[in-house]
This record gives C-alpha cells, sequence and structure tokens, in this order.
C-alpha cells in the first residue's frame, strides 16, 4: 500500500505565544510535529505493518521542517519529502497550502493520505479536506479508529462526541484525532537509521507551479494576544460560606447561572 | 457594497442549533443591506425554515432529500453547491461545527475560494469588514480579511451574538430539487456519547473535571451540577488520559476549544495545554485545594478547598437558587 501521511512543524505546546509587531516570535521556540499529525504519522506505519507498503511523510515549509521529518523517519517512516517554500512564498494561506501538497501528490497513486485533524498554530483544519477534494478522492475527518480489508476501509469518526461508523473505500484521505493510537518515541536504532533514509526536497519549480497559482486568497492583517485577565478573586472564609458566596456572584454578579 | 449571503442552518434532532442563528447574525453584518438567505439540508427541514426567518434570515431555500437525513460531505457538497449554482452568493457563512469543518474546505476548494475558518469576531461591516479567529489554540489572535472574490467564512459557535427573535418576520421560503448521488461514504451506526444533548462546543455552562477528580464515580457530581444548570461536562486530559471519561470530552490545545459563558475548573491544575482550550471563558472559576495551581491565575473567582466538599455543597446551594422564587 502507499502510504502518505503530512506532517506540519508547529511551535512546541509547552511554548508561550509572544507577538511583537504583529508577527509571532520564533526565537528560541522549541519546534515539534504538530500532535495530530504524530497519531498520522504512527497510524500510517501501524497500517503499513499490517498490509505491507511503503510510508512516506510529507512537509510544506522551510528547511527547519527537516528535523520534523527526521523524526518521522526515526518513528518508522520510509521516505520524507520536504517541499521547500521558503525562497519563493512571502505568503500562503490553506488554499495555497493545499494547492501545493496536491500538486505533489496528484501523480503518486496514493491509497491512503493521513493528515492530522488540524494543526494547532493555523487552527483552520482545511488542508486535509481541501488536498482530498483537489484530488477528486473521498475523505473523512476526525477519526478515531481506522480498518482496512483489501480496499474497504471502516473507519470511527468522532462527531462532536457522538462517534459515527463510517464505510468506504481506498483511495482515500483521513484526517487524525486524539485517540486514533498511541504515537511511539523514536528508539535510539531508529533514530540511527533515520539518518540515512531518504529526504526529498523540492521547490516550487520542481512541481511545474508558479506563485500565481498558488497565490493567497486571504490575508492577515494583524496578530495580537488576547486581552490580558484582571486579577481574579479567590474567597476566604469557612467553605461553605465560600460557596454561598460563589453561588451568589455567579448569579448576582457575573449573571451567568 | 451590498452582498448576497448564503447562510447554511444546522439542525440536531430536529431542532436548530443556535449556531444556525448566529450565522445569520454574521451574514447580516458581513451584508450591508444585501440578501441573506438560509439554505437547509434534511430529509425533513420545511417546518425549520419560518425559524430561521424570524432569526433575520430575508428568504429560506430548503433541499430535502433522503441522503440529507444524515450529513455526508458528498450529499451536502452536493446539495448546496445546487443552491450556490442557483443563488451565486458573495459570501457564505457556515458555524464551525462538526458538520461545518468537515463541509466548508470541501466547498472552498470546490469554488477555488478562501475560507477563514473558526471567525471569533467580526469588526466592520460589508466590503471593510474584518474577521478575527484565534490561533495557536487561543494563545494569541489573527485578523485576516479576504483579498476578493467569494467571501467564506465560518464562525465559531458561542461567539456572534443572534438577532432578537422576532416571530412577526416574514419571507420567502422555496425549495430545489437536488438528484444526490454518487455518494462515497456510508454510515454505518452512530453511538450517541454527548452528554444529555448539550454539545461542548455550543454550552452555556461547562464544569470540567480533572485528574483531581479522582475517578469515574468521582465525575457523577459534576454531571448533576452541569444537568442543574442547564450546561455540558468537560474534562481536563489529565482525567481522560486516568480513564474517568471519553477523549471526547478533552478540553485544551489537543481537544476542544471552548468560549462558555461559565467555565467551572474542579480539580485541574491548569497546564498551558489545558488554558489554551478554555481561557477565553467569559467567567471561570478555578475549585483546587493547592492555592498555588496555575488555573487561579487565569479565574475570576476561586476556592481553595476540597473539590468532593466544594461541589456537592454547590449542588445544594444552585437547588436552592433555582428552587426560590425570582425577586
Ligand atoms: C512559507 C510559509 C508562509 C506562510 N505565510 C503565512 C502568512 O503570511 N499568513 C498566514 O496566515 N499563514 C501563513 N502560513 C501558514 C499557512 O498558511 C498555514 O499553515 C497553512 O495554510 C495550513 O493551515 P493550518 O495551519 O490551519 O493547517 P490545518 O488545515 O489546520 O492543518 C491540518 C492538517 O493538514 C496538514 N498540514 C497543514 N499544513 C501543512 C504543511 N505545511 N505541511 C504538511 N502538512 C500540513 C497536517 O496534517 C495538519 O495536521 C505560511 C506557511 C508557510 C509554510
Ligand atoms: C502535546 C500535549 C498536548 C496536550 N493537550 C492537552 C489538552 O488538550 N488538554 C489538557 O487538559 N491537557 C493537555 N495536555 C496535558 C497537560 O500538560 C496536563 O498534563 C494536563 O492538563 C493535566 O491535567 P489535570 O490538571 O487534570 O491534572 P494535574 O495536573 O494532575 O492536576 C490535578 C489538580 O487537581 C487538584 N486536586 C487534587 N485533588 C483535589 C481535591 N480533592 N480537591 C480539589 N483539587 C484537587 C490538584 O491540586 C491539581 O492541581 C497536553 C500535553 C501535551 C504534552
Amino acid at each position: 500500500m502507499n502510504i502518505y501521511a503530512l506532517v506540519k512543524r508547529t511551535f512546541d505546546t509547552e511554548e508561550k505565544i509572544v507577538v511583537k509587531n504583529g508577527a509571532i516570535q520564533e526565537d528560541g521556540a522549541e519546534f515539534i510535529i504538530n500532535p495530530y499529525d504524530e497519531y498520522a504519522v504512527e497510524e500510517a506505519i501501524q497500517v503499513r505493518d499490517e498490509h505491507g507498503g511503503e510510508v512516506t511523510v510529507l512537509s510544506l515549509g522551510g528547511e527547519d521542517a527537516e528535523k520534523q521529518l527526521r523524526t518521522a523517519l526515526a518513528m518508522g517512516a520510509d521516505k520524507a519529502v520536504l517541499i521547500n517554500t521558503e525562497d519563493d512564498l512571502e505568503e500562503m494561506d490553506e488554499f495555497s497550502a493545499a494547492k501545493i501538497i496536491s500538486e505533489y501528490l496528484k501523480d503518486k497513486d496514493a491509497d491512503l493520505i493521513i493528515a492530522g485533524n488540524v494543526a494547532i498554530d493555523g487552527g483552520s483544519g482545511q488542508v486535509g479536506p481541501r488536498v482530498a477534494e483537489l484530488l477528486g478522492i473521498n475523505y473523512v475527518t476526525t477519526i478515531t479508529d481506522l480498518k482496512i480489508d483489501g480496499t474497504s476501509a471502516t473507519l470511527v469518526r468522532d462527531v462532536e462526541g457522538d462517534s459515527e461508523t463510517i464505510e468506504t473505500s481506498l483511495p482515500l484521505l483521513v484526517t487524525a484525532q486524539q485517540g486514533l493510537n498511541e504515537p511511539r518515541y523514536p528508539s535510539l536504532p531508529g533514530i540511527m537509521k533515520a539518518k540515512k533514509k531518504p529526504l526529498e526536497e523540492l521547490e516550487l519549480d520542481d512541481l511545474d507551479l508558479d506563485e500565481d497559482d498558488v497565490e493567497a486568497k486571504t490575508k492577515t492583517i494583524d496578530i495580537f494576544m488576547p486581552p490580558e485577565k484582571a486579577a481574579g478573586r479567590v474567597l476566604e472564609g469557612d467553605i461553605s460560606d465560600q460557596v454561598s458566596e460563589l453561588v451568589n456572584l455567579l448569579n448576582k454578579e457575573a449573571k451567568v447561572i | 457594497m451590498s452582498k448576497n449571503v448564503l447562510v447554511l442552518g444546522e439542525a440536531r434532532e430536529g431542532e436548530l442549533r443556535n449556531v444556525s442563528f448566529e450565522t445569520i447574525a454574521a451574514a447580516k453584518t458581513i451584508s450591508e443591506g444585501g440578501t441573506v438567505t438560509a439554505v437547509l439540508l434534511g430529509d425533513s427541514v420545511e417546518n425549520l425554515a419560518q425559524e430561521m426567518v424570524q432569526y433575520g434570515a430575508d428568504r429560506v431555500v430548503t433541499v430535502e432529500h433522503p441522503h440529507l437525513k444524515q450529513y455526508t460531505s458528498d450529499a451536502y457538497s452536493q446539495a448546496f453547491m445546487a443552491v450556490y449554482e442557483q443563488e451565486k452568493p458573495d459570501a457564505i457563512v457556515l458555524g464551525h461545527t462538526a458538520m461545518g469543518k468537515d463541509l466548508s474546505p470541501k466547498l472552498a476548494s470546490k469554488l477555488s475560494s478562501g475560507l477563514i475558518s473558526d471567525v471569533t469576531k467580526i469588526e466592520g461591516e460589508g466590503d471593510a469588514a474584518e474577521f478575527i479567529r484565534p490561533i495557536y489554540s487561543g494563545k494569541a489572535f489573527e485578523k485576516v480579511q479576504s483579498k476578493g472574490g467569494l467571501l467564506f467564512i465560518t464562525i465559531r459557535p458561542n461567539n456572534i451574538e443572534p438577532l432578537a427573535k422576532d416571530e412577526s418576520r416574514s419571507g420567502d421560503v422555496s425549495s430545489l430539487t437536488v438528484d444526490i448521488t454518487n455518494l462515497r461514504s456510508v454510515i454505518a451506526n452512530v453511538v450517541r456519547k454527548s452528554t444529555e444533548g448539550v454539545d461542548l462546543s455550543e454550552a452555556k455552562v461547562i464544569i470540567a473535571g480533572g485528574r483531581g477528580v479522582k475517578s469515574e464515580d468521582g465525575f457523577k457530581p459534576l454531571e448533576e451540577l452541569a444537568h442543574l444548570l442547564g450546561g455540558a461536562v468537560g474534562a481536563s486530559r489529565g482525567a481522560c488520559d486516568a480513564d474517568y471519561c471519553d477523549y471526547s470530552l478533552q478540553i485544551g490545545q489537543t481537544g476542544k476549544v471552548v468560549t462558555p459563558d461559565l467555565y467551572i475548573a474542579v480539580g485541574i491544575s491548569g497546564a498551558i495545554q489545558h488554558m489554551a482550550g478554555m481561557s477565553n471563558s467569559k467567567v471561570i472559576v478555578a475549585i483546587n485545594k493547592d492555592p498555588e495551581a496555575n488555573i487561579f491565575k487565569v479565574a475570576d473567582y476561586g476556592i481553595v478547598g476540597d473539590l468532593f466538599e466544594v461541589v456537592p455543597m454547590m449542588i445544594e446551594e444552585v437547588k436552592k437558587l433555582k428552587g426560590s422564587p425570582a425577586v
């Protein structure tokens, strides 16, 4: 089976965000594989181990994303592809990202493409379904289980807490939700092996795309921090008095109950 | 320039979800006097049309088909695109719900358009409208504008105030017949797990439990309190990892991002990943026995104490409050 996992490099979830002059400061921040994409890589490896084939991890971004791709290779992916847009694109949006990724995938005959359901930085959740639509294949989002039998697939989808069982067929794009699996940590031998695995680097030119084809449809005009919250009130006195004061405050002052 | 805007109403168990009315309010801001047309898709939705009008829609177009009884991206995109072709709107507004998240990128891709997802606030009107959306799971916000062409947004439930319901409003309701074919996914089964039908993303009140709740049984009082307040139960990843509850309840950077009017964090320490999912709630209450717990930094009201003592007392107080005649 020909399996692809889409991997985005993103800020570590531990990082505080610092905004300066309307831009996120990246200096000194730790970066990780987007947590949902770790589920995607893990699932891709498990499907390959059960059904045979090859896992390719694909990232769109700058040179720095190589580190996250190496991590995915160390987990067990076979090959990596980095589409490096650093020199070509100043601005990008979800349309551009999906267009570039699908342009790469269109002649790869992928049986299964696994993405994260959302990137914890950009947070749009658009890239997976957009890529599927551009490739003309079916997709199922926020999956928590995947079983493949020949070209049939049975999936469980998380829908705002309910679970839907879905039957469909390959080729298919799915997006991973928490609960799909437990991503493995790269082992030491895995890390050693990853250094020798192929990592191909491409630019827009190699995909026969020029900047106009992928020009963003939307524009970010400002980035800012949420308003600081004023310090709250920690209540005092007997617990029972505190509780009745709290309920009273919620009712009379905050008017939320 | 005035804009004609298409919104998609969303029903759950035969009733319109609040987010449907919020999309109408958002559409009004964008339309600057243009027409707001509500689309309703389902096997039987005609009866819901009037309510969309009462909340401000100028017209309603319904598409009824047995294949629209349950949401699938293939069926809904075919039906929605048929309405789109008929109406040729300047803008589209959907809710950023499970359905909206699944459907909107497909539609945007078909329409080769941009899509501004998960909008929490609209500044300005018409062509000058700017859209604010959380990034880094609410640790920051960005302001986004369309560069032209079709304007397409999804709005996060519970953030944009619906217009007041006006039962005297009337509007044209028409239906469109659409041939729905070639469905690639079949829904074999649905297991409902959500608590009492109050969806986390839309709940006005959320009682969230953490590892401090200590067991599955420990969540029972939280459920009772949520029930009394008409809210939903949520959880930290700590509680989910410990198997006290289902992952679908997890709130945070890798769970749901919620903005209820009232968020009560019970036995939750306030890790940065958890706070990302709830810190934009309107009023936050923390109940924790550790006065140093991080959660107190974002809490409007805090009680330092044992949750097993505090929560049952709260239940009694709320019962008293709800039982007492209005003053
Ligand atoms: C060079 C560059 C310039 C950019 N400039 C801007 C800018 O000016 N303004 C702005 O707002 N944003 C900019 N971005 C961010 C970019 O537009 C978004 O990250 C992108 O649209 C994806 O959207 P998202 O983060 O919401 O991902 P989602 O749609 O939430 O991601 C869902 C899933 O899709 C896959 N995926 C998403 N992105 C990638 C990727 N890059 N590589 C591989 N898989 C991926 C992953 O599996 C992910 O889990 C830029 C990005 C790059 C690389
Ligand atoms: C990549 C990544 C993603 C993550 N995503 C999320 C996410 O989306 N959501 C999330 O929540 N976490 C997330 N986490 C985990 C997060 O870092 C914390 O581990 C988690 O939030 C802790 O859960 P907790 O507050 O319930 O548990 P703890 O930190 O153990 O806190 C328990 C609290 O209960 C209090 N307590 C104990 N007993 C009582 C009592 N009897 N009465 C009152 N108080 C009591 C304690 O004082 C303590 O403050 C993520 C972590 C990583 C690495």
